[in-house]
């Protein structure tokens, strides 16, 4: 992981603040230490470096100079949002500039007969939705982080939240994007109609981990506001049977709102936390919740609870009223921070895989805890398949920090060899490079390269994120024998 | 090469020209678990047997892709990437990709994407591929997600002239209401409402009109989803505007009909391509030359520059020689 320790080319870091300042007030180009330190890390915390130069632009205008200035000069960029990211996509670069679109905080238009919002992407996730609220309107995508994370990020990670099974990811709520390549030439991916001629450019745009485009406003779609919703809480005994729940509730032709999974390590940190009323002796609780009509959700809620209880839920509560549906909501929303209180540090996994092999994953991770003695409870985005395992240790004991990596890795391994995938909806930032080798082979990561080539031939767009470099594999390859068929074979080793 | 599966959809696009590779041969489906919401077929099993079994489980595809022809394949209907009625309110073939496996222009085997339904390691390749017309590479295999049917329809049919349906469409769109189809021609609106039987029923209250029996419904929206209902029937060129669905009446000779709460309109006209495609470049959207005798100036809405030097890059990084279906999508590529 990455060290704090300045390793600044000064006189480069002084060219590049003066050609910024060119066209950017001063209070916009930052590099002094004391101004640079807030930038060095995202939300993952273990990763920091310090930046070069930092720039604030303001305007559409300053975004295009600062990315034109940059690329004549072979500089490196990297878009931030408002530095929530998991995985490390917002780690400064050492010798080049962190681009923060914070300033870009205007929500442009809501309109509520089109459905729709343009924002710039420093508005915050749960401000669109507040924006909407007047008209009977909503922005779906929930994040956890959603009080705090910006739209703009939620393009370049693909964002879920616990809403998504049934409204969708990021990629299914957006209508447009329009930003800049990293020559400074205004690109418009998608339009406010349902699809733009020739290749979806806004799909391969939405999750790219700003390594394609810099962002500068997004027109995103909103919903009308359901009526009514209830959740319900059904307590299990064993993991595994609320597993099966789960498998049971889709079965029975019913797509829930939301459905989430907690295991008792993770509803006993939250309940100290935030008092959400969760059963702490259970094993696992589900949250199932319906929405819609009032005629449909009594309907809907009545056969979950038939179904969940043939499934051998020990006890059920359906929330009476929205008061009591948020607080049951609030305890999942705040399971990262609530796990944060009862560890010096948590590191968390995202890790999505076909949910009939939750039992198997879970029993792996309970192996490795004992393997590597430390303690990990589980929040589950159980409808889709999304598991966050957190993984507790002392970032300030180096050993427990490097057990920890290697928990995670092993995890990531164990989900892609169930047929998942290493991230869901985090990212793979600097953060899970190496397992992107156990994914992929050459030829999908040559693919990936030739991508980022077509909208950045010189790689300075955000370098050394999400797709690591073929050199970087075989190195992997090297430090990690697999017991399956070596993934690169086409590759030389020396 | 041109790459071809049921050959239902020869006509859309351009002219497909080179030696044909039919994919018919490569069928089946892989992996289908209900309860994981997920199917994974080969490209050449046709759309009517993947129906059929997901039918069987209470289940299917929700962007309701045509078929346009009994032969319609998987690997044509993600290539073609159209999607049907449903699409305003469930989503596009897009929306439902989850993953791929292809054979780029260099014979390259690749696979993205995957079985499950939230993945973000590496580009979305799988939604790059889905309507880019067999250019990037030969589809060979595609995971879908898939849904549970609606436990129950319902299909009212109301007179509004052409401006008040598009202003109440919208309207709709913003309350919650269980709105899954939406046709207007001549005059006529039907809307299609799906869900709990009991929403549907205060839905139909609260919207008026008349109420459509079930046989009837049923064989009025597959002739809008296969368009073979009587407005698509006669030679005049078939264009297909695709515009924000708030977007104002398209003022164009011919006559029209609007799907997706309006943002699909169907243009039957004679009128050149050019005010087509200025009209509705105009209005925010773009202009498909869907069907015609010949397509002289091309079947799809030219791209701006930056964004025509990108398609071109992209292309060559799939298929450097440009082997794949050459101009079925652009001429120059």
């Amino acid at each position: 992981m990455g060290s704090a320790v300045p390793e600044i080319d000064f006189q480069r870091q002084k060219d590049v603040a003066q050609a910024l300042r060119a066209f950017l007030p001063e209070r916009s180009v930052l590099w002094q230490q004391e101004d640079t330190r807030p930038y060095e890390c995202d939300g993952l915390t273990a990763y920091r470096r310090l930046p070069m130069v930092v720039a604030l632009p303001e305007t559409e205008e300053q975004v295009q100079r600062v990315l034109k200035t940059c690329s004549s000069m072979g500089i490196p960029v990297v878009p931030r949002g408002a530095g929530t990211g998991l995985s490390g996509g917002a780690l400064p670069p050492g010798d080049g500039v962190l681009l923060s679109l914070a300033k870009f905080m205007r929500v442009v238009r809501v309109d509520p007969l089109a459905r729709i919002a343009v924002v710039q992407p420093g508005v915050r996730n749960a401000a669109i939705s507040d924006v909407a609220a007047p008209f009977g309107l909503y922005y779906a995508p929930d994040p956890s982080s959603q009080i705090a994370c910006s739209i703009g990020g939620n393009v370049a990670e693909n964002s879920g939240g616990v809403h998504c099974l049934k409204y969708g990811l990021t990629v299914h709520n957006v209508l447009r994007v329009r930003g800049y390549t990293i020559e400074g030439e205004a690109v418009d991916f998608g339009s406010e109609a349902l699809d733009a001629p020739g290749y979806d450019l806004l799909a391969l745009a939405i999750g790219s981990e700003g390594l394609l485009a810099v962002t500068t406003e997004v027109t995103v779609k909103l919903l009308p506001e359901p009526e009514t919703a209830r959740v319900i809480m059904a307590s299990f005994d064993d993991v595994q049977k609320a597993g099966d729940a789960v498998a049971a509730v889709i079965a029975a032709g019913i797509i829930p709102a939301g459905l989430e999974m907690m295991d008792r390590p993770a509803t006993r940190a939250v309940e100290q936390f935030v008092h959400a009323g969760y059963d702490v002796d259970a094993a696992a609780i589900l949250l199932c919740e319906s929405d819609g009509s009032a005629a449909e959700v009594d309907e809907e809620i009545a056969k979950m609870k038939q179904v969940l209880e043939g499934a051998g839920a020990t006890r059920l509560t359906v929330s009476r009223d929205e008061a009591e549906r948020l607080r049951f909501w609030s305890g999942r929303k705040a399971a990262f921070p609530a796990v944060g209180r009862i560890s010096p540090d948590y590191y968390c996994m995202d890790g999505t895989i076909p949910k009939k092999c939750l039992g198997e994953v879970l029993n792996f991770i309970g192996a490795m805890e004992k393997k590597y003695g430390l303690r990990c409870p589980n929040v589950f985005h159980a409808g889709d398949g999304n598991l966050h395992p957190l993984i507790l240790f002392d970032a300030n004991d180096a050993e427990q920090l490097k057990r920890t990596e290697q928990f995670a890795a092993e995890v990531l391994e164990k989900c892609v060899a169930v047929g998942g995938t290493i991230t869901g909806e985090h990212g793979v930032g600097v953060e899970k490079i190496d397992q992107m080798c156990v994914q992929f082979g050459a030829a999908e990561l040559g693919i990936f390269h030739a991508v980022k080539r077509a909208y950045d031939p010189q790689g300075l767009l955000n370098p050394g994120k999400a797709v690591p470099a073929l050199s970087r594999c075989a190195e992997f390859g090297r430090r990690h024998v697999h017991a399956a068929a070596q993934p690169h074979a086409g590759l030389p080793r020396f | 090469m041109r790459i071809r599966g049921g050959g239902t959809k020869d006509f859309y696009g351009n002219a497909p020209r080179g030696e044909l590779l039919e994919t018919r041969g490569h069928a089946g489906i892989v992996a289908y678990e209900p309860t994981e919401l997920v199917v994974t077929a080969r490209c050449g099993t046709l759309l009517s047997d993947l129906h059929e079994v997901l039918f069987k489980q209470g289940q299917f595809l929700p962007f309701e892709p045509p078929s346009f022809g009994s032969g319609a394949t998987l690997g044509g209907c993600v290539a073609a990437g159209l999607s049907g009625p449903r699409r305003a309110s469930a989503g596009s073939v897009r929306d439902f990709i989850l993953g791929a496996k292809i054979i780029d222009g260099k014979g390259d085997l690749l696979s993205f994407g995957g079985q499950v339904m939230k993945n973000v390691a590496g580009y979305d390749i799988s939604r790059l591929l889905t309507g880019s017309l067999g250019t990037l590479g030969l589809i060979t295999e595609v995971s879908l997600k898939v849904l549970p049917r609606p436990s129950a329809e319902l299909t009212l049919k109301l007179e509004l002239p052409q401006g008040k349906a598009l202003e109440s469409l919208n309207r709709w769109a913003g309350q919650p209401l269980p709105i899954s189809g939406s046709a207007w021609s001549d005059g006529e609106l039907a809307l299609r409402l799906s869900g709990a039987g009991s929403a549907l029923e205060l839905a139909a209250q609260k919207l008026g009109g008349e109420k459509l029996g079930a046989g009837d419904a049923a064989t009025f929206w597959a002739g809008i989803r296969e368009q073979t209902d009587p407005f698509f029937a006669g030679d005049a060129p078939l264009w297909r505007l695709s515009l924000p669905s708030h977007a104002a009446q398209v003022e164009l000779p011919g006559a029209q009909l609007i799907e997706w709460g309006g943002a699909l309109r169907w243009l039957r006209s004679h009128a050149d391509p050019a005010p087509v495609r200025a009209a509705v470049a105009g209005l925010g959207g773009h202009a498909t030359l869907f069907r015609a005798a010949d397509k002289p100036a091309g079947a799809f809405a030219p791209l701006p520059p930056v964004l025509a030097r990108l398609h071109r890059k992209l292309k060559s990084a799939f298929d450097p020689a440009g082997i794949l279906n050459a101009g079925r999508l652009y001429p120059e590529f």
